[in-house]
């Protein structure tokens, strides 16, 4: 999932971060110095208007986010005797906190809607069963050992949180492909709707950008703006960056074929003389708009390397589960949550044995429901906190699993991992980093929506969505008609335990309402990702708890000396 | 630098910048069922219900219960107020999202789906007279437009 983390960038550095997403970056880098040439003048030479400058914000506010705080595990020591703490929810910021004040002596609970341990990490796979709200039901047809992650699905190498428990937890972990050159770029709008290859696209956006910035200098258009000496570097870095040829032209030949693939691969013996390729003009390249997602691997998030766990990400809960074996009480619906001066209490009922009130009481209470669900329920915590609990919106997302008869993407195609990008309303396809080369079926994700057609696909039955996810996809891969058995399909609003996929803030609602959320409210504390500034990220659900639980331990500390 | 060449640039620098803040303007085939923002502006009360709403308040408006709740739209005094219900899609409520089109930077998550008066006012006279809600007043896009925050 993507990362919304809504702080302002301080304008500079949002700009060099802008600049370093176009690999022009470093002519920024030195400013003033290496160049004459200002960042106004820069800006100026890219049209940088109002409008763009919000959509820039908007940018900064949507792709980069801060890098995780985590250090290393909070290692508490020392809970004071027979303190308690009740947590609600099994996710990984409940399980998180579960293991840890475990560890530092305190007594725990977990109190969990879901059959299972894990909340949004998640794996479906063959046998599987899941009913969303409304009612529809789907069995999950998957072969063994296939499988689809409904939520998050990727785990970036900085994500130091997530990751050491995956180390104490012993979930093992393999490479997650973000960026493949040989996936598709789709528009069904340009090139008569052909894909086209990802190395394609690069190359020849890169190199006409760099032809025409070469043409640029050499016409002495930047002499006002660039050194003569300084004109000759840019020149020279343009040949490499663009692969141009050696009169600064991007043109059929070796050195672009290096770049976009040839017409015919080199190879040995007599018929294998290598013939290059032709690129496609600048003009088409540009109007295809198939531009737009070259840099989404350039993304701090989701820049090499990244990772996921052997087996679906649903592994970590697994793990987490059978680590806190005895601790978590399943099927249990939290229906309302009330502190006094020395504890809290919390009312749920058994989802298998409905109608009863149960208590569970701590001295202090952990709370990581979403609140998308806990705006809901009672709750007596100040006005502050309530009114944050009620400010975030969720987000709609839907993933679809598709399980087909063999590995055509990789057979056919030679597609390894990676992503397709398309406009059409599946957004993209993610072909299976694992099982690699092998023979029979594989499933792929067939489509990842946000937005409006997030809203369309949740709106639909699952049987809708999934035949919708086969007929876009056979626009891209025409090998889906013939070779589709089965799919899932998850859309977040309708996730009983969640009721949306996470939680938006706003830049107005995060400065008004954040700290509130966080503060420790009387003996109740609230986690999860919600509660970070890594929205939808499981690094977010990792630190808040760890962050929560650190407060609250000094509490209960000193609590027991005062 | 030629004011041609300037645009140019300025249309393929830009152009990698934009790619997560605009949502993708999704393709219009012929057997599209889906929508992209311009094509769903014009969509009517009904097929709003049908393409969004229906998503929690489910395809009989009963509504459903999991961990929370969302509300029926069905024998629910609230609907008595075609006021209280343009209020909540303009301002959302909890994790209801605002579909009122807002201003400043673009949201990757929602600013796609966002809603005209006349559509906030169709979609409910539709709720409003169908699933057995039975009310004669109407509201009009007007009234909708008065009430933005």
């Amino acid at each position: 999932m993507g990362s919304i983390a809504s702080f302002r960038l301080e304008p500079k550095r949002g700009l060099a971060r802008v600049f370093a997403l176009t690999r022009l970056g470093y002519l920024m880098e030195d400013d003033g110095c290496k160049f004459s040439m200002k960042r106004r003048d820069l800006l100026r030479m890219i049209g940088l208007t109002a409008g763009t400058a919000a959509m820039y914000q908007a940018m900064s506010s949507l792709g980069f986010a801060a890098e995780s705080t985590f250090k290393q595990s909070p290692q508490l020591q020392g809970a004071p005797k027979g303190a308690s703490v009740l947590i609600l929810g099994a996710g990984i910021a409940g399980m998180v906190a579960a293991y840890e004040l475990r560890q530092a002596g305190y007594k725990v609970q977990v109190l969990e809607y879901n059959h299972r341990p894990g909340g949004r990490n998640w794996s479906l796979r063959g046998g599987d069963t899941f009913t969303e709200l409304g009612g529809f039901t789907q069995h999950c047809q998957f072969d063994p050992g296939l499988y689809i992650n409904p939520g998050p699905w990727r785990l970036p190498h900085h994500h130091h949180g997530i990751l050491s428990y995956c180390k104490k937890l012993g979930v093992p972990l393999e490479a997650y492909v973000q960026v493949n050159h040989n996936a598709y770029l789709h528009s069904a709008n340009a090139f008569g709707g052909k894909p086209q290859r990802y190395r394609t696209i690069n190359a020849d956006y890169r190199g006409h950008v760099a032809e025409l910035l070469a043409k640029t200098t050499q016409q002495g258009k930047l002499d006002a703006q660039v050194s003569k000496e300084d004109q000759e570097l840019l020149l020279e870095s343009l040949r490499e960056w663009g692969a141009l040829d050696k009169n600064l032209g991007y043109v059929r030949g070796a050195t672009s074929s290096d770049r976009r693939g040839y017409e015919q691969d080199p190879g040995g013996g007599l018929s294998a003389k290598p013939v290059p390729s032709e690129p496609l003009s600048a003009k088409d390249v540009l109007g295809s708009r198939l531009w737009a997602n070259l840099a989404a691997g350039e993304i701090y998030e989701f820049q090499t390397t990244l990772f996921q766990p052997v087996g679906g990400m649903g592994r970590i809960g697994e793990a987490f589960g059978r680590e806190l074996k005895g601790l978590i009480r399943y099927n249990a619906k939290v229906t309302s949550i009330q502190q006094d001066d020395h504890g809290v209490n919390v009312t749920y009922e058994d989802t298998t044995s409905p109608g009863h009130a149960h208590v569970a009481r701590g001295d202090w209470c952990l709370c990581t429901i979403p609140l998308s669900i806990l705006s809901q329920l009672p709750i007596n915590v100040s006005q502050a906190m309530s009114d944050a609990i009620a400010a975030v919106p969720y987000a709609a997302a839907v993933k679809i699993g598709l399980q087909f008869k063999r590995r055509f993407w990789e057979e056919d195609e030679h597609i390894y991992g990676g992503i397709s990008y398309t406009d059409l309303p599946i957004s993209n396809i993610s072909y299976p980093s694992t099982g690699f080369h092998s023979s029979g079926k594989g499933v792929l994700l067939g489509a990842y929506i946000w937005g409006l057609n997030a809203f369309e696909f949740t709106a639909m039955t699952p049987e809708q969505r999934i035949r919708k996810a086969v007929e876009y996809g056979s626009q891209i891969h025409p090998q889906y008609s013939r070779e589709f058995e089965s799919g899932v399909a998850v859309g977040w609003h309708r996730s009983p335990f969640t009721m949306g996929c996470f939680g938006v803030w706003s830049e107005e609602a995060r400065s008004q309402h954040y700290d509130n959320l966080c503060q420790i409210d009387g003996r109740i504390a609230l986690a999860g990702e919600h509660a970070s500034y890594l929205p939808a990220w499981q690094e977010g659900a990792v630190t808040s708890a760890i962050d929560a639980i650190g407060r609250i331990h000094q509490r209960a500390v000193a609590g027991a000396r005062a | 630098m030629s004011s041609k060449t300037n645009k140019v640039l300025r249309q393929m620098l830009c152009g990698v910048l934009l790619w997560c803040c605009l949502a993708p303007a999704h393709a219009q085939s012929s057997d599209n069922a889906s929508y992209s923002r311009t094509s769903f502006s014009s969509a009517n009360g009904e097929v709003v219900f049908r393409s969004i709403c229906q998503g929690c308040h489910m395809p009989d408006a009963k509504g459903a219960k999991g961990a929370g709740t969302y509300p029926a739209l069905t024998d629910n005094p609230r609907l008595a107020s075609p006021n209280y219900m343009a209020a909540v899609i303009l301002n959302g409520r909890r994790d209801m999202p605002s579909f009122a089109p807002k201003p400043g930077p673009k949201d990757r998550f929602f600013d796609d789906a966002t809603l005209t008066d006349e559509q906030i006012a169709g979609v409910i006279n539709y709720i409003r007279t169908h699933f057995g809600n039975r009310y004669d007043d109407r509201i009009s896009a007007q009234e909708v437009s008065a009430m933005h925050p």
